[in-house]
């Protein structure tokens, strides 16, 4: 269907409730068109993503060592500036997957139905943005061997580590946030895996994919405990997410740095995360629901509420920006209005505006239905996004740091080769775990497709048109 | 109605159960009221997503997984709690930036992460451990229709040691529910 058909699907939402999926698909055309494409060879064009993506992660693997065998002193990190790209990518990654749990667990809480076709893709994209996020931490410590340290571990010295520092609150928020993440992405997995057995043509291929599927035979004994499993699992993983980059904003507002020591902090950054990983989210979704030939299932109403989200918070983090400032004038103190001054008119003046560029005035153009809808536009606006939020964070962490109260001490921060190729490092560990997930593992959850085709309802009948629900709220 | 408990080991006699074919969930919902009324006991529904209502259509009860999650989760709390309250006050007192020992505000972010990575665990291994899976092996994985319930096909299946299941008696009333289809399966 032409962008503009698709478009006109969306008019008149109150007399009638458009049909999530097009084409009106049959349970089996759910499953073949999610599965083919996993079943049949690999196509020229996925080396296409996944040769550059498994360079990239090379580079990562040079870069970490050199790291590892030099020092951190490889990085352009300097007396005021001690913390910079390292910590920026680390809060970028951390802030992208929080799009995955957003539409995995609090759309489904809120009975967002549309979340089905994208939820599988987003909460993979979760767990790969997390294992970024969680490489940088490891290594920004230098000494990687001593990393055990930040666990609770008893150790030969009879040493603890201090959990009344918000640093050691991110390292659990981080790594649970991790688990539960995979958690709920595995358990949403399983009665695909069991479709990918049950169709497998080879032996190798049910074995592999039949352990994983754990022997689910579609009961509904099990539907039930399942079904309240995935719920709760939704309803602990909302104010998980909430929390996460709460807490991941703690560590720069318990300090007492001008331009970190604000208690506007752990909204903004929930706000900032589910920007960026919304924008994410249609990043890969532009490039997959092409490839892939699932452009019936994800529809462009799909990309139209996306957009919508990507609006909202979009301006929550500009009025962010904004009451910064006026926080800063208002305190009176002369040291936090120097480092807003200083972000919007000293010498990183270039990355403030490129934030406030990317973040705030661009997605602007998202009030508009035309811009919501056209592909092109969501694909550039998602990667300028991302553009923004990295230097959101990098805004934030360096230009608060390289000023501080000592004119004497002040200093520029410029990355190095590896500081450079440890960022593009992650994202080949990122292309690289989505290629192989994309070729290997449903990119849709088909089962919760299903459910949302108007014949899933045991009450449905032929002939009545779109009667899911009717009689109940949705036909009012 | 009580449930008898699912176990994991093969009913006695030659077959396992009868596996009756559903073409759609409606033509499946209303089987399953039947069945329900009928008084069988040991039974299951088989559906490539969870269909909704079906529950009440079998006479099920709810799920107990909720129970089992609160307890996880304050499990998982209070031994975060603990964990903290027991470094700083009684194993490694130390002063740090002029905190006190128990200093329980900083103390909640973790007891909230811990609350919920033990719900979590609690929600996903309890789920597995009510349905006894992982289970890779079934008598029902033996029959070739069976391998659409994962994809477009609906199923009703009665185990042999229903204490009303007759493999021709139950084989026909399945077949007077409407199923497309009905085979009695072997036990091995």
């Amino acid at each position: 269907m032409p962008p503009e058909a698709e478009a006109a699907v969306l008019d008149n939402p109150v007399d009638r409730r458009p049909e999530l999926i097009l084409r009106s698909p049959t349970f089996k055309a759910i499953t073949d068109a999610v599965v083919d494409p996993i079943e049949k060879p690999t196509p020229l064009g996925w080396w296409f993503f996944f040769l550059p993506a498994v360079a990239l992660l090379g580079l990562l693997g040079v870069a970490v060592s050199w790291l590892f065998w030099e020092g951190i002193g490889i990085w352009g990190l300097n007396v005021p500036v001690g913390w910079a790209w390292d910590i920026t990518n680390f809060v970028f990654w951390v802030g992208i997957g929080h799009a995955g749990t957003l539409i995995s667990a609090i759309l489904y809480l809120l009975r967002q139905r549309w979340r089905t076709s994208i939820n599988r893709a987003a909460e993979a994209m979760t767990i790969f943005a997390v294992m970024c996020a969680l490489l940088f931490p490891g290594i920004h410590v230098g000494r990687v061997w001593v990393a055990y340290w930040m666990f609770p571990l008893p150790n030969q010295m009879g040493t603890w580590p201090n959990f009344r520092s918000p640093l050691l609150w991110d390292v659990f928020a981080v790594s649970v946030y991790g688990t539960v993440s995979a958690l709920f992405w595995y358990v949403g997995l399983i009665p695909d895996l069991a479709t990918m057995r049950d169709r497998a043509k080879t032996k190798i291929r049910r074995i592999a994919y039949g352990i994983f599927a754990l022997g689910w035979r579609g009961s509904n004994r099990h539907w039930s405990n399942y079904e309240s499993a995935y719920l709760l699992l939704a309803a602990m993983s909302t104010p998980l997410v909430l929390s996460v980059h709460s807490i991941v904003s703690m560590d720069f507002a318990v300090s007492q740095l001008p331009g970190w020591h604000t208690t506007i902090f752990p909204p903004y950054f929930v706000a900032g995360a589910i920007f960026s990983g919304f924008a994410m989210v249609i990043t890969l979704m532009v490039i997959c629901r092409t490839a892939f030939k699932l452009e019936h299932i994800i529809t462009i109403r799909h990309f139209d509420y996306m957009a919508k989200v990507i609006l909202l918070t979009g301006s929550m983090v500009g009025y962010a920006y904004g009451m910064e400032f006026f926080t800063a004038w208002y305190s009176g103190n002369p040291y936090e209005m120097f480092t807003f001054t200083n972000r919007a008119l000293g010498p990183y003046a270039w990355a403030y505006w490129t934030m406030i560029s990317c973040n705030v005035l661009f997605p602007q153009v998202f009030w508009f239905k035309r811009a919501r809808t056209s592909i092109p536009i969501l694909f550039l606006l998602s990667i300028l996004v991302n553009i923004g939020m990295w230097f959101e964070r990098f805004v934030i962490i360096v230009t608060s740091l390289h000023r501080g109260f000592l004119p004497s001490s002040w200093g520029y921060f410029r990355p190095t080769i590896w500081d450079v190729s440890c960022l593009l490092g992650s994202f080949g560990l990122f292309f690289t775990m989505f290629c192989l997930f994309v070729r290997f593992v449903p990119m849709v959850a088909t089962a919760e497709v299903k459910t949302v085709l108007p014949q899933a309802d045991p009450h449905y009948q032929p002939g009545r048109g779109h009667a899911f629900g009717a009689g109940h709220t949705e036909t009012v | 109605m009580p449930q008898l408990p699912m176990v994991a080991s093969l009913p006695p006699g030659p077959y396992y159960g009868a596996l009756a074919e559903f073409a759609t969930p409606a033509d499946l919902y209303h089987a399953c009221e039947q069945v329900r009324d009928a008084g069988y006991r040991r039974w299951d529904a088989h559906t490539p997503f969870p269909v909704h209502g079906l529950d009440r259509a079998m006479g099920m009860r709810r799920s107990p997984m909720p129970f089992i999650v609160l307890g996880m989760a304050l499990l998982g709390a209070a031994a975060g709690f603990g964990l903290q309250y027991w470094v700083h006050s009684v194993e490694y007192p130390l002063t740090i930036s002029g905190k006190p020992y128990f200093a329980w505000p900083a103390y909640v972010p973790i007891t909230f992460e811990l609350g919920i990575l033990f719900g979590s665990l609690g929600a996903v291994f309890g789920m597995l451990g009510l349905n006894q899976l992982p289970m890779h092996w079934h008598p029902l994985f033996s029959s070739a229709p069976f391998e659409k319930a994962s994809d477009d096909t609906f199923f009703i299946s009665i185990e042999s040691w229903d204490p009303k299941f007759e493999p021709e008696k139950t084989r026909q009333f399945l077949q007077g529910l409407g199923a497309r289809r009905v085979e009695l399966v072997a036990s091995e």
